[in-house]
């Protein structure tokens, strides 16, 4: 949904330059956590500005990467093990920075677009991911901890790769649809989009989605962060209020 | 009907929760017990985190034994001296077990605790409770004789010093005993969001040598207050209590327990503490199963 004037304003900016530009935008800038909330779908739409318009003719046409990560976390993995018939948790390994959530959506797999050396620059790809450990550890158990994470991730959807949900009209206007589950921490979310073509990155924007509580569930998150003692009592009498009222009206029938 | 708890981060079906909170309530007034040993490894299946299962489910205990208090109170089955010392005892052990609690977590170890501990705690409780139905079943049935029961305390208990008298329990015994109970009690209210009557209702029988009229008032008495002191701890250290969580789970225990109540008064009561032992070794043998089967995560996650 790109207007002429949108166009028009860029148009300045396109004739200096050989580079295709990405202008992309998203459904939402914000999403809001309330009640009901069971995770939302976000649209992730756009333009390629081709100096002249169109797409070069002749050449291959470029493919669309859209990466949505969730705030960084610094995190704790553990590793059960099998002690005395029991499994207890054994080896830890400490992350810095490791993202909430990640979603790569691509028009093909991201293994097929990008060589090796760009994933790991730009973090494309599960298998890319700079996690970056706290603690020292050799790299095969760095290796184990990170599939371990990635996998656990995976199965509760906070980490996943889309392949084929990016579509290209025309050659300039993309589109991609990214779900975010429910169980997703609040922050500034990031959506990144690339435009490759021959393996490589031809150029990058990004756009920031702030998922935040709101209503009832900020003032409940609020009021149990901030003032936990009457948090606290409130809950206590919810509890015997619930109790007594119920015991009451047990003997009325 | 999928509602949004704000302290746990997820969105759950509130009808499932409802309906959990009710089946824990029935069983909790058939049987006389808060269900908290029942809720917390319930919502940790349902893909409740841990610490927040067991910091809301101690106030769902609280709201499930408020109206058995007041039952108990009426008929006189309260022994306010005797209670006022397992509550005392409950507090000072909830703050330890808060310590503890800290220290486990800090190690990893956590869940291991709460799992092994449940594990010998169900297991011993309900072979005891098992064996000592069956037996009752039989002397009913006439198929054996009973045996002479005679009330007395442990004499460890009887060793201890500072004698007092417990008008209501009919006993005079040294403070310290139900001090020390009460203080192992809240230990275990804390670890596992349990309201400990499962523990206290049977050491104060067999330890305590408490007149039986008084033993499950008291017991609910104790467990009402250590309750309540165990959700404010987990409120201001653990910030891990969600009152949407804990509202969807009370609206069905309390009703439950309604309901279960006047279900008991139709069944025999050796028949109630027989069904009682079997859920409670079911539950144990879950758990147990929990510790010896390969997990399906073997990596777990936490915020550090």
């Amino acid at each position: 949904m790109i207007r002429p004037a949108l166009l028009l304003l860029f148009a300045p900016l396109l004739l200096g330059q050989a580079k295709p530009v990405l202008v992309p935008d998203v459904s939402q800038r914000e999403v809001q956590i309330a009640y009901s909330f069971t995770g939302a779908e976000l649209l992730l739409f756009g333009a390629i500005l081709y100096p002249g318009g169109r797409p070069p003719p002749g050449e291959e046409p470029a493919e669309i990467v859209v990466v949505v990560k969730g705030p960084t976390q610094s995190i704790l993995v553990r590793e059960k093990e099998k002690v005395a018939g029991i499994w207890v948790n054994a080896e830890r390994l400490r992350y810095r920075s490791a993202p909430s959530f990640y979603a790569i959506a691509s028009s093909r797999p991201i293994r097929t677009l990008v060589d090796e050396r760009s994933r790991a620059i730009y973090e494309l790809g599960l298998d890319s991911l700079q996690l970056s450990p706290a603690s020292a550890a050799t790299s095969d158990v760095e290796e184990r901890f990170e599939r371990g994470l990635v996998e656990l991730r995976e199965r509760s959807g906070l980490y996943y790769e889309a392949p084929g949900a990016v579509e290209v009209t025309g050659g300039v206007l993309y589109r991609a649809r990214v779900t975010v589950p429910a169980r997703v921490p609040v922050g500034r979310f990031t959506a990144e989009t690339f435009l490759i073509r021959h393996g490589r990155v031809l150029a990058a924007a990004v756009r920031d989605i702030d998922v935040r509580k709101s209503g009832f569930e900020r003032f409940v998150a609020r009021a149990a962060d901030r003032s936990a003692v009457l948090y606290g009592l409130t809950a206590v009498a919810l509890s015997v209020l619930f109790g007594w009222v119920a015991g009451v009206i047990a003997r009325r029938i | 009907m999928d509602l949004y708890l704000p302290i746990a981060n997820l969105s759950v079906n509130a009808l499932v929760i409802v309906l959990l909170g009710g089946g824990v309530g029935l069983l909790s007034g058939m049987l006389g017990v808060g269900g908290g040993f029942l809720t917390t490894p319930l919502l940790i299946v349902y893909g409740i985190p841990p610490t927040v299962a067991a910091a809301s489910a101690a106030s769902q205990v609280t709201g499930a034994s408020v109206s058995g208090v007041f039952a108990h109170w009426r008929r006189g089955g309260v022994d306010t001296k005797m209670g006022g010392v397992l509550v005392a005892g409950g507090i000072a052990g909830s703050i330890a077990g808060a310590q503890i609690f800290r220290l486990l977590q800090a190690i990893g170890q956590i869940d291991l605790v709460i799992g092994v501990v449940y594990v010998v705690m169900l297991g011993w409780i309900g072979w005891m409770m098992a064996s000592e139905s069956i037996r009752a079943i039989a002397v009913a049935r006439g198929h054996l004789k009973p045996r002479p029961r005679k009330r007395r305390h442990h004499p460890l208990v009887a060793a201890l010093p500072l004698r007092t008298r417990f008008y209501k329990s009919g006993l005079y015994i040294s403070p310290l005993a139900p001090l020390l109970l009460g203080f192992g009690v809240g230990i275990l209210t804390i670890l596992l969001g349990v309201g400990g009557g499962f523990v206290l209702v049977p050491a104060c029988v067999y330890l305590l040598g408490m007149a039986t009229q008084t033993v499950v008032g008291t017991s609910l008495f104790q467990t009402l207050f250590v309750t309540a002191v165990a959700t404010m701890v987990h409120a201001t250290t653990t910030k891990a209590v969600d009152i949407v969580l804990a509202a969807l789970l009370l609206l069905g225990s309390v009703a439950g327990a309604q309901v279960g109540a006047r279900f008991a008064s139709r069944i025999k009561p050796e028949y109630l503490r027989l069904g009682l032992a079997i859920v409670v070794l079911l539950i144990g043998a879950r758990v147990l199963l929990g510790l010896v089967w390969r997990p399906e995560a073997i990596f777990t996650v936490e915020l550090a």
